[in-house]
């Protein structure tokens, strides 16, 4: 399965990735960070396609996509 | 399971200086996604200049050498010629770039000299707290032009690629914006290129980044974004200015 | 080696390139010029790089960065240059970079006047810039001293990790003598140095950082550590030449072309049975305050300060060793003018013989 993992170090909750989300997959937490930040989550895994965008669109490089077979 | 998307090397891994949204760091990034992919970060020296990109002192993993304020075009020609085989990129926002840094940066682009300036374009001056840049958009307000930036008394947005565009000895010069997917892969296309053209000791190259300043534009990031395509996109068009393999 | 007829710009930019200079950057202002003209076609016989910077400030930022890659680097200019040198300088002392910078001073302030002047000696040795750091001035009086001076300079610079200033005048600059010239000294390819950011070193550099912004914690240290550079100068560094000290009763303390002059005066004043003697300080910084501190008051009834410039700047060095036990007089001319052998035998004699304040 594809995955999307946030960092929770370096995401600062700008919410690029969840405004540019082809899927429309990534939404704001509600929970701040150890960082003070509310990061993304990722609300349907399954319908992931792995494109990248939110990890283009991370300024902070938070964001790591994986392709699964 | 094959990675799509994982963090460049070139970056440390600490959280940058940067503010919540901004593209500094996005623009340092796609730095690093270049540096990377070329194989260059042992070989690369990063010329830091005065202002919030000297943030990237602390967030760049290859060599960096700080400069004064507007003055890194001058310390990367010093430090260029004399190591030439460097990949040498000097770091800029607009402040120092386009205001007190304007003698250095064009007369670094007439002589051609063989190093790369990505000139981070935010219309504002981020560290100290935003007043009016050369680059602040009529209208635009600024803790120093409180009302907005009225081109009367303090004329209009400096347009860099244009002016260093009508110089004949510069390589590559072009514009992207960073606030969309498309854009900011063709921001890293442009980067490459400019490596690239550096490595074959092709000449002068100007990278311009459209880029914000959630803080000191009083926004949410996600409404610079907007802000930009309707703003600042118009006015500064992105774009390949100068070209020499293409004549363009 | 045999001597050679030069001019002083000239022998000073082949002293530089001799001592394994390889990078020069400067931008034209008089009456330096022949420095940046003689570099421009010398650099590339001895594979170095010059650039005409678009800009003094251009000029001494390109050094910079040619110097944090390990290369012997320097810049010439003149007072009003300097001054706007003075931002990159604060920055090489800042990231302890070494380089030479040269001054051929003229007169001022402002434009003022392309004639000879010693106006910049409290730029020079009090305020090169902002955050103050300090530098090692050194002030020839003939070209040989400023051909061995400049010769020698990188290995203070280098030593230190600190600019260094030659500082002479228009007079200096622009006179033709015989000198000597030193060996050629082989640059340093390898690159070894502690500052290298180069990549012709053996040992890896891979995230190596040169920076002039410190954490407040850092820089208190490193302002300590100039603090200690400054006192070990003062008590290693200092060079002086001293005359007729054993028995002189009014002492003549000039540097550069001012004290060559006055030194011809005072030979013709003791001839005539008048005891002077004369301090010139060779390093303006560290200033030579033992020579003066150490005279015999008991016998010494005057000071005077022979200088191109009005009001005389070295006064102030000069009273704080005196400490109010002899008076001090100045003499000297200044926006360009200058003073010849019998106007500084005539006003050094009204002095001596009460005919003056």
């Amino acid at each position: 399965m594809n995955s999307i993992q946030v960092s929770a170090m370096f995401c600062k909750g700008c919410a690029y990735c969840v405004k540019f989300c082809p899927k429309k997959i990534l939404e704001m937490g509600t929970v701040r960070s150890r960082k003070g930040h509310f990061n993304p989550v990722v609300t349907d895994p399954e319908k992931c396609i792995a494109c990248g965008i939110c990890a283009t669109m991370c300024p902070e490089a938070a964001i790591e996509v994986t392709k699964g077979e | 399971m094959a990675k799509v998307y994982s963090r460049p090397q070139s970056l440390l891994p600490v959280p940058s200086g940067f503010c919540p949204g901004c593209l500094h760091s996005m623009a340092i990034k796609l730095v690093g996604e270049v540096v990377d992919e070329l194989g260059q970060l042992d070989n690369t020296m990063h010329i830091v200049p005065v202002g919030c990109s000297t943030l990237n002192l602390l967030y760049w993993k290859g060599d960096n050498l700080g400069s004064a304020h507007g003055r890194a075009p001058a310390v990367a020609t010093g430090f260029k010629r004399v190591c030439p085989e460097r990949l040498v990129f000097a770091y800029q926002g607009d402040g120092d770039l386009a205001s007190i840094g304007l003698a250095e940066i064009i007369a670094a682009a007439n002589r051609g000299e063989n190093f790369t300036v990505i000139f981070a374009n935010n219309s504002t001056y981020g560290m100290t707290g935003g007043q009016m840049a050369p680059t602040t958009l009529v209208g635009q307000k600024a803790t120093t032009c409180k009302m907005g930036r009225d081109p009367q008394t303090t004329g209009f947005p400096m347009k860099m690629c244009e002016l260093i565009s009508t110089l004949d000895a510069p390589a590559f010069v072009a514009r992207y914006a960073l606030n969309n997917p498309k854009n900011i892969n063709e921001a890293r296309k442009g980067i490459k290129k400019a490596f690239e053209y550096q490595m074959a000791g092709k000449g002068f190259t100007f990278i311009e980044l459209l880029i914000n300043c959630p803080t000191n534009w009083g926004m949410s990031p996600l409404q610079t974004l907007d802000f930009m395509e309707s703003n600042t996109i118009p006015y500064f068009k992105p774009g390949v200015y100068k070209d020499k393999e293409a004549e363009v | 080696m045999a001597k050679v007829l030069m001019k002083g710009c000239e022998a000073v930019a082949e002293a530089a390139v001799r001592a394994g200079c390889r990078f020069f950057a400067g931008y034209p202002i008089t009456p330096q010029n022949e420095i940046p003209e003689y570099m421009s076609s010398r650099m590339p016989e001895v594979d170095g790089v010059f650039v005409q910077g678009e800009s003094e400030v251009a000029s001494i930022n390109m050094v910079y960065g040619a110097s944090a890659a390990g290369v012997r680097s320097m810049t010439s200019s003149s007072g009003p240059g300097i001054s706007l040198k003075s931002e990159g300088i604060s920055y090489l002392s800042s990231t302890k970079l070494p380089a030479l910078i040269v001054n051929v001073s003229r007169g001022g302030p402002g434009l003022g006047s392309i004639q000879p002047a010693q106006s910049d000696y409290y730029q020079m040795t009090k305020a090169l810039g902002h955050g103050g750091f300090r530098l090692m001035c050194f002030a020839p009086a003939t070209l040989q001293e400023a051909v061995d001076l400049v010769y020698h300079s990188f290995d203070y610079a280098e030593r230190d990790r600190n600019p260094v200033i030659v500082l002479l005048d228009g007079c200096l600059g622009a006179i033709m003598e015989q000198v000597e010239l030193p060996e050629m000294v082989e640059p340093d390819t390898k690159r070894t140095k502690a500052w290298n950011m180069s990549r012709y070193a053996d040992e890896p550099r891979k995230g190596k950082g040169l920076s002039p912004v410190y954490p407040e914690f850092v820089l208190e240290k490193e302002n300590m550590a100039r603090g200690q550079l400054l006192k070990s100068w003062e008590e290693n560094d200092v060079q002086v030449e001293e005359l007729f000290l054993d028995d002189a009763e009014y002492v003549i303390v000039a540097y550069g072309i001012s004290a060559r002059v006055a030194k011809e005066a005072m030979l013709k004043l003791r001839e005539e049975g008048f005891k002077v003697g004369m301090i010139r300080p060779i390093t303006l910084l560290p200033f030579p305050k033992k020579s003066l501190r150490n005279l015999d008051y008991n016998r010494v009834k005057g000071i005077i300060d022979v200088e191109l410039a009005i009001p005389a700047q070295m006064h102030d060095d000069i009273a704080l060793e005196v400490m109010e036990r002899a008076p001090i007089y100045e003499y000297g001319r200044s926006g360009g003018m200058l003073f010849n052998d019998e106007e500084a035998y005539d006003a050094i004699k009204k002095i001596i013989t009460g005919g003056a304040q």
